[in-house]
């Protein structure tokens, strides 16, 4: 499973990494942690309001951090 | 009438509030708030302590409405009107979504690959930092309900015009290259539930509280000294109205500050209440949150210098036209 974080580099992505990584790892999943700073791969998955959550390259969330509980939903 | 004056008193200006420091001040710490530094601590801990209430429960309240206008669905909403009707949209667009400088670059790719004229994106982009629901609670708070609506319908037509003028001007070759090969990508809008929004509006309260904490102190300490340290006579030769540059100075002082409308508000107020004009202390508002260096250093990644220079000087004239405006017509509004 590949997790991508979108953002710029704000506290805001680090959060939603924390909490992604956190997620995966209580689930006992293996899931590679891919950050997405760049402006034009961030917007080439149509997300304007950073931070965004990618899953298996589908957006599941964006311009919002949510906790590791609702993340472990996601996966 | 009556009942929303109370409201306004006793919920949004707070007087119970300022009745409760004022007693604090003089039987706790014994220093009457008719003396300098009773007066000064008595600013200092009913500001400090009345925004960050306004700023918690309002912060929430609009995250929750806003919420609802992710940049995504603005952006769709915005696609295929044009002309004045657009400016229009873009500018009451701007109002409801939420905005950060932070997101100021990729919300303008996303506007200008989904094919917006150039003029749309900046009325968002002037009314966005510039006007929101925040805004006018808190202004009437502090100056009441005439000066707050005021300022939202000049701060509109001001994103309107300003947007309208750029659109006329032959600029669409002043936006850096990189930005129009981006393709066009219209997200999912992902449905939220209640629940979501909820925490959605904790966490903007959070995260905004944790960045303008310290902004909020020091405009509150700024104020406690204009309110009860400075002499009047100083303010009044330096940006009352004894100087007719008072506009442009407190304009050309605002523009590079970086802080939002919490932290400028006590100064404001405090200007105020030393007689500065209120077209002068609302031009200084407006041009701290309107423009900031890091916005603008944030723009230039996306725009060429003219475009730029053009942008930010529309904005400015825009801010001491209507800083003189409203000297000029304030017995309307006082």
């Amino acid at each position: 499973m590949v997790i991508k974080i979108l953002g710029s580099g704000c506290a805001n992505c680090k959060k939603l990494e924390a909490n992604a990584r956190q997620a995966a790892e209580e689930m006992g999943i293996k899931a590679e942690v891919v950050k997405v700073t760049d402006f034009k791969d961030i917007l080439a998955y149509g997300v304007m309001k950073t931070p965004g959550l990618v899953v298996d390259e589908k957006v599941k969330v964006m311009g919002r951090v949510p906790s590791a509980e609702e993340i472990k939903k996601l996966l | 009438m009556i009942i929303f004056k109370w409201l306004n008193d006793e919920i949004l200006k707070m007087t119970w509030l300022s009745d409760l420091v004022k007693l604090l001040v003089e039987k706790v710490f014994n220093l009457p708030t008719s003396e300098r530094l009773g007066g000064s601590l008595q600013f200092f801990i009913y500001d400090t302590i009345k925004i960050f209430i306004l700023l918690s429960v309002l912060i929430f309240l609009i995250s929750y409405i806003q919420s609802y206008f992710p940049p995504e669905r603005t952006k769709k909403l915005l696609g295929g009107i044009k002309g004045i009707r657009g400016n229009i949209l873009g500018a009451l667009l701007g109002t409801i979504t939420p905005f950060c400088s932070c997101s100021s670059i990729p919300i303008f790719i996303g506007f200008t690959a989904a094919g917006l004229p150039l003029g749309i994106t900046f009325s968002f982009l002037i009314s966005s930092p510039l006007v929101d629901l925040a805004s006018l609670l808190i202004l009437m708070s502090f100056f009441g309900f005439k000066i707050a609506i005021a300022y939202v319908i000049v701060g509109l037509i001001l994103a309107v015009i300003g947007g309208t003028i750029i659109d006329k001007l032959p600029l669409e070759g002043y936006i850096e290259g990189y930005v129009k090969e981006i393709d066009n990508v219209d997200a999912e809008i992902l449905e939220m539930t209640r629940i979501d929004r909820i925490a959605y509006g904790k966490e903007q309260v959070n995260a905004i509280i944790k960045k303008v904490w310290l902004y909020v102190f020091i405009g509150v300490g700024i104020g406690a000294l204009i309110h009860n340290w400075i002499p009047e006579s100083f303010i009044e030769n330096v940006i009352g109205s004894k100087n007719p540059f008072a506009v442009i100075l407190a304009t050309a002082v605002g523009i590079p500050m970086y802080a939002d409308i919490f932290g400028t508000l006590p100064i404001a107020e405090a200007l105020f209440g030393k007689g500065v004009g209120i077209g002068t202390v609302l031009s200084f508002m407006m041009a701290v949150t309107a423009l900031s260096l890091p916005s603008i250093i944030m723009l230039s990644k996306v725009v060429k210098r003219k475009l730029l220079i053009i942008f930010v000087s529309i904005v400015s004239v825009g801010i001491v036209i209507i800083g003189y405006l409203f000297n000029a017509f304030s017995f309307l509004l006082i």
